[in-house]
């Protein structure tokens, strides 16, 4: 445990000792603005809700998420202190749990510095609080979902760009998986089992659960599965790539 | 009555368990260490270490061992296999075969209690540039699992040691190579590890740099393993008590380096430096006709002359500067050799490929 606190605390201050958090917060807060206001018509609309909100946030990790995550490995690679990391007496899955902890909590942060949002439509109107609660504990998952992904793909490449396009790539592919784009690709040769455990896979779906203020337990599951998943897929690639 | 009776031998009974559980567990927690004890003495054992990388063998069947209290200095050509090697010993790679005992911990089935053992600084002393030296070793020291006051101390005296107090609060990528570099080596020794393993320590440093590192390998406690990989040859006999040269990924030499130099065809040989005023290659048959020795060579550039013995353990000096002054010989000064390093290295690593 110390192993992956002390992980996750370093990655937490080395965010925050260059701009990249500034900046990435900064970013954050401008667009989902922009997607609320002037594309979602908040406003507009006349509901004390924040669904224009929420809408967005699968499309805003798109290329959002794969920016913080692609770092996490692939900069340790090319600078070599990989190699300081991994003989320190730390295993190599807490070392990955760490590194998503400090990306996961620090998407959390940015997610967090949305709020005036939610007292804007409590001070507008009389919204569902307990929706509202639940839709940024689904799209906190949802993110983790994502760094997850963009964890392993980190691992992939000493490139950050190329990190950062796999990364955007897989999580698509993840958004779409309930959409005909991708079903259709898979239904007619596909038995129809293997086309709905694709489909189940969506974080469209799952988020839209959650969203809609339906705590359940299979949408947990899922986000923490897909997180889980993907976490041990980056130990396994960390260690095969320290083989060649 | 009865039940007066059972309850104390009940609770007999159950401390007696009890205690039984905890001892099968207490040895089932030490089992490691007490496994470890007796199957390995305190120190590294490498044997038949391999490593391929697609085609290409990088460690082939390398078999060594260090006790405590040797400084090791490992040589070789660029590309022989002494990273690679380091690289494993530290639980950074996986070999292909063969195994790596670190005080009787397997390196791949023990890693953590391996590596808990060791200081490593990598190749180029990689470290997060954009932390400051303060941050960076606190971190070290975290994940090494210092604590406290311990901590504190330990922080203070490897900055000391490494003379880092200048620049403690400014970031690591605007240090200088030399400052980077002593970073490294602070974090490499702040846990005060049994092991450590230094992959060129001193590349990049300034003399004066160099010198204080050095000093800091020779003030290290006695009882330590200290692995140093470099291709600097002076550094072997300046810090090292055994030299190992690798090529290929084999070993092809492993002694003290005092035998190494002996090894040199220039152990023993005498050079004699002529006034500028004659030619050194006019005085070779003077030398020559004498009994102890062997050959007589002309450095020409340097209007020098190479004598070497006819036995390497006789000194050819009395009999050199008696003729000398006999004949009233123009020569300036006379060094006795103790050996050329880096003759001896080439003639080693290049008989392995020709």
């Amino acid at each position: 445990m110390n192993g992956i606190k002390v992980i996750t605390s370093r990655e937490i201050r080395s965010y925050f000792a260059t701009p990249l958090a500034y900046v990435f917060i900064l970013i954050f807060l401008v667009l989902s603005g922009v997607f609320t206001f002037y594309m979602g018509n908040l406003f507009e609309r006349g509901q004390a809700d924040l669904i224009p909100f929420f809408n967005f946030h699968p499309w805003l990790y798109l290329f959002l998420v794969p920016a913080i995550s692609m770092r996490l490995w692939s900069e340790e690679r090319k600078s070599g202190s990989i190699e300081l990391l991994l003989t320190l007496p730390i295993t190599r899955f807490q070392a990955v749990v760490g590194k998503f902890l400090a990306a996961w909590l620090f998407a959390g942060l940015a997610l967090f510095l949305t709020f005036p949002i939610w007292l804007t439509v409590n001070y507008l109107g009389d919204p569902d609080n307990g929706v509202i609660f639940s839709s940024y504990l689904g799209s906190w998952l949802m993110a983790g979902g994502f760094l997850a992904i963009g964890s392993c793909m980190s691992a992939v490449s000493q490139s950050q760009v190329i990190a950062f396009i796999l990364t955007g790539t897989v999580c698509l592919l993840f958004v779409l998986a309930g959409f005909p784009l991708v079903l259709n690709v898979f239904r007619d040769w596909l038995p129809i089992l293997v086309v709905d455990t694709v489909a189940s896979l969506s974080f469209m779906t799952h988020f839209g659960a959650i969203a809609k203020g339906v705590l359940g337990l299979q949408d947990l599951v899922f986000f923490f599965s897909v997180i889980l998943f993907w976490l041990l897929a980056t130990t396994v690639v960390v260690e095969m790539k320290q083989g060649q | 009555m009865r039940l007066l009776f059972t309850q104390p031998a009940a609770g007999k009974l159950f401390r007696a368990t009890s205690t039984l559980v905890r001892v099968y567990f207490a040895r089932y927690r030490n089992g490691v260490n007490m496994a470890s004890f007796s199957m390995g003495r305190k120190m590294i054992e490498i044997s038949h270490l391999v490593k391929q990388f697609g085609t290409l063998q990088a460690v082939n069947d390398l078999s060594f061992s260090v006790a405590p209290g040797e400084v090791l200095g490992f040589l070789g050509p660029n590309g022989a296999g002494k990273s690679t090697t380091m690289k494993i010993v530290t639980g950074f790679l996986k070999p292909s075969a063969g195994r790596v005992s670190i005080f009787g911990c397997d390196i791949e089935q023990d890693t953590i209690a391996a590596q808990r053992q060791m200081g490593y600084l990598p190749e180029g002393a990689p470290c997060y540039e954009e932390m400051t030296p303060r941050t960076f070793l606190n971190f070290i020291a975290a994940a090494r699992g210092l604590k406290g006051a311990y901590a504190s101390e330990r922080l203070q005296q490897v900055i000391d040691t490494m003379s880092l107090q200048a620049v403690l609060d400014q970031r690591i990528e605007t240090l200088s190579k030399g400052f980077k570099r002593r970073v490294g080596l602070a974090q490499a020794i702040i846990h005060d590890p049994k092991i450590l393993i230094l992959d060129e320590p001193t590349d990049g440093l300034d003399p004066n740099q160099k010198h204080q590192v050095r000093e800091m390998i020779r003030g290290l406690a006695k009882d330590k393993i200290v692995i140093i990989s470099t291709h600097i040859l002076e550094e072997v006999t300046a810090v090292c008590t055994r030299a190992i040269i690798i090529t290929q990924g084999q070993v092809v030499a492993d002694c003290r380096p005092d035998e190494l130099e002996q090894r040199s065809k220039y152990h023993g040989a005498l050079t004699l430096d002529f006034d500028e005023s004659v030619t050194a290659e006019d005085f070779l048959g003077e030398f020559a006709s004498l009994e102890q020795v062997a050959l007589v060579e002309s450095i020409e550039e340097s209007n020098q002359l190479s004598l070497f013995p006819r036995h390497k353990d006789q000194s050819m000096l009395l009999d050199v500067s008696q003729l000398i002054r006999d004949r009233q010989l123009p020569v300036v000064s006379i060094n006795q050799e103790k050996g050329k390093l880096d003759e001896v290295f080439r003639a080693v690593t290049q008989e392995q490929n020709p």
